[in-house]
């Protein structure tokens, strides 16, 4: 009887993981955005899904294989980022950041809806390339060899990006140049190259993370619309352009949703945004956000 | 046949000078949206110079240096820059022809450490002072190098400030209000440093509001007030319009 439960709770444990290594990659992404842009680019679920199609495309009438698509699709994912940068977003960037929102936001949806049109919303499935079938029996649990494989790839882009911003030059630069853009133009940066290279980079790891989903989840036109509004309550929960907080908000919040799915399953769905409330009464900037 | 020779040795004295002349500004108007800010500044600051603005708050000082560097909403005139016409160049490219810009309210960047922040700007010029040079002339910025840029006492963030825009290798500096608000032994030091500087051949324009603190140091002073220069004001001079300069700025 323990076993069986224990064998239970590492399985829905192994799924927590997984799920908050999307979490990560999204929240990442946003987080690196709103940080230098201060938009909030709701079309990352949009670009995350497009992300796994152009795998799922490559794949089927290029024969471009799944190691290949996992540098692809994140490059031309984060070119499709650098090109509505620079001609939707940078003509408005003085506005109101309600109307970067918006636009965003109305990307997304046609960037889904011309999705649904062509393939349907039906979903198509993506094999796990061969290297990656199968699995290990662990003494706990059954471990199949593609989802450690997504923890592990995941946890290392989020580190790499972490490390990348906190502790080099490129990164002293992306900090600097949220905080006081004017005075890094005046120090001889160029701050709006820097922008649009970091929205693509920020694109490019939703990009990323749809051809890391593609295998596993169903590959359809609302895989991102259905997983944005709970990357969304992480970036709050962890706080705003917070990106340490980001990746371990994105983690930990996927344990915590696969822990609620053994304990109380009804709950799993909403549990997160329960958490969301409890963080914003009791710290209002997010678990690693800066007061203002 | 003796009259042309003085046109002659003017012509030359004047291409001497434009020679030595590191900033000039010709009829320079600022806008931030609707409001017009500056308008119609004339000055130049030659090599090796240390030239101050003075005036009461608001008079258009910062902006005018803010305008040098393209930080303003719009500007029209001329800045020419070692040479350069620069009225239409980006605001990214203008610290590459030799400027270093001290903002007024420091710019430390919390998010970087005291070391971070002293390389963050990217070397305009090839012969700026070193690190170590640096950590010579402020010592406390060596000792503090790990710590957050912010947590520094206001006197060190001015000295980090200082310190960055030198390291860039910049031989021009607009430096807005580095006394203020620090103390006396502090503004000492400031202006020691600043006398250093001006031996390197550094050539400096600095906005202040502690005249006694600029006094002894500058060669000149141009006066504003609106948006206008409205007096230049060269050191011999300084006794003959003490009257005259306390009337502007109110002291």
């Amino acid at each position: 009887m323990f076993d069986i439960n224990l064998f239970g709770l590492f399985g829905q444990l192994l799924v927590g993981l997984i799920n908050g290594s999307f979490y990560a990659l999204l929240s990442l992404g946003l987080a690196i955005i709103f940080g230098l842009l201060k938009i909030i680019n709701f079309a990352q679920g949009a670009l995350y899904m497009l992300g796994a199609f152009i795998a799922f495309l490559a794949l089927e009438y290029l024969g471009i294989n799944y190691w290949a698509a996992l540098i692809i699709v994140p490059i031309t994912v984060g070119l499709v980022g650098i090109m509505m940068e620079r001609f939707l977003i940078r003509p408005i960037a003085n506005e109101d950041h309600l109307y970067s929102l918006l636009l965003t936001f109305g990307l997304a949806l046609i960037i889904q809806g011309a999705f649904t049109h062509m393939f349907g919303s039906s979903g198509l499935s993506y094999a796990i390339p061969e290297e990656l079938k199968g699995g290990n029996r662990l003494p706990f649990m059954y471990l199949p060899n593609y989802r450690a494989w997504i923890i592990v790839a995941s946890v290392l882009v989020c580190f790499g990006t972490w490390y990348m911003i906190e502790k080099t030059k490129l990164g002293a630069y992306l900090r600097a140049g949220t905080e006081n853009p004017q005075l890094m133009q005046a120090f001889g940066i160029n701050v709006p190259l820097i922008v649009t290279l970091t929205f693509g980079f920020g694109v490019a790891l939703a990009g990323f993370a749809g051809v890391m989903a593609a295998p596993v989840y169903s590959v359809s036109p609302d895989m991102g619309s259905n997983i944005l509004i709970v990357v969304f309550a992480i970036v709050v929960i962890g706080g705003m352009g917070s990106i340490g907080g980001s990746i371990l908000t994105g983690l930990g919040m996927g344990v915590v949703e696969g822990l609620t799915k053994y304990f109380y399953p009804e709950a799993s769905t909403t549990v997160i945004f329960l958490v969301m409330v409890i963080v914003l009464l009791l710290k209002p900037a997010g678990l690693f956000g800066k007061e203002a | 046949m003796n009259q042309p020779a003085p046109i002659q040795m003017n012509q030359s004295e004047a291409a001497h000078g434009n020679h030595r002349e590191k900033l000039r500004i010709n009829n320079l108007h600022a806008f931030y949206g609707e409001s017009h800010i500056l308008h119609g500044i004339d000055l130049s600051v030659n090599q090796g110079e240390l030239v101050t603005l003075l005036g009461r708050n608001g008079s258009g000082r910062s902006t005018t240096l803010k305008a040098i560097m393209n930080m303003v909403g719009r500007r029209t005139g001329n800045i020419v820059i070692n040479g350069n016409e620069t009225i239409d160049t980006p605001a990214y490219k203008i610290a590459h022809l030799g400027l270093g810009f001290c903002p007024e309210e420091r710019g430390i960047f919390s998010s970087l450490n005291v070391e971070e922040n002293l390389m963050l700007p990217p070397n305009v010029r090839s012969d700026g002072m070193s690190v170590d040079e640096i950590y010579e002339m402020f010592p406390n910025l060596y000792e503090r190098r790990t710590s957050q840029g912010t947590r520094l006492s206001g006197g060190e963030q001015q000295m980090l400030a200082l310190g960055r825009i030198l390291r860039t290798g910049a031989n021009i500096l607009l430096l807005d209000e580095i006394t203020e608000g620090l103390a006396p032994v502090i503004v000492q030091k400031l202006g020691e440093v600043l006398g250093q500087l001006k031996e390197r051949g550094l050539t400096i324009l600095l906005v202040e509001q502690n005249f006694r603190f600029a006094a002894p140091i500058a060669d000149r002073h141009y006066v504003m007030e609106h948006g206008h220069i409205v007096e230049e004001v060269h050191s011999h001079e300084l006794e003959a319009k003490t009257e005259l300069l306390n009337t502007y700025l109110g002291v």
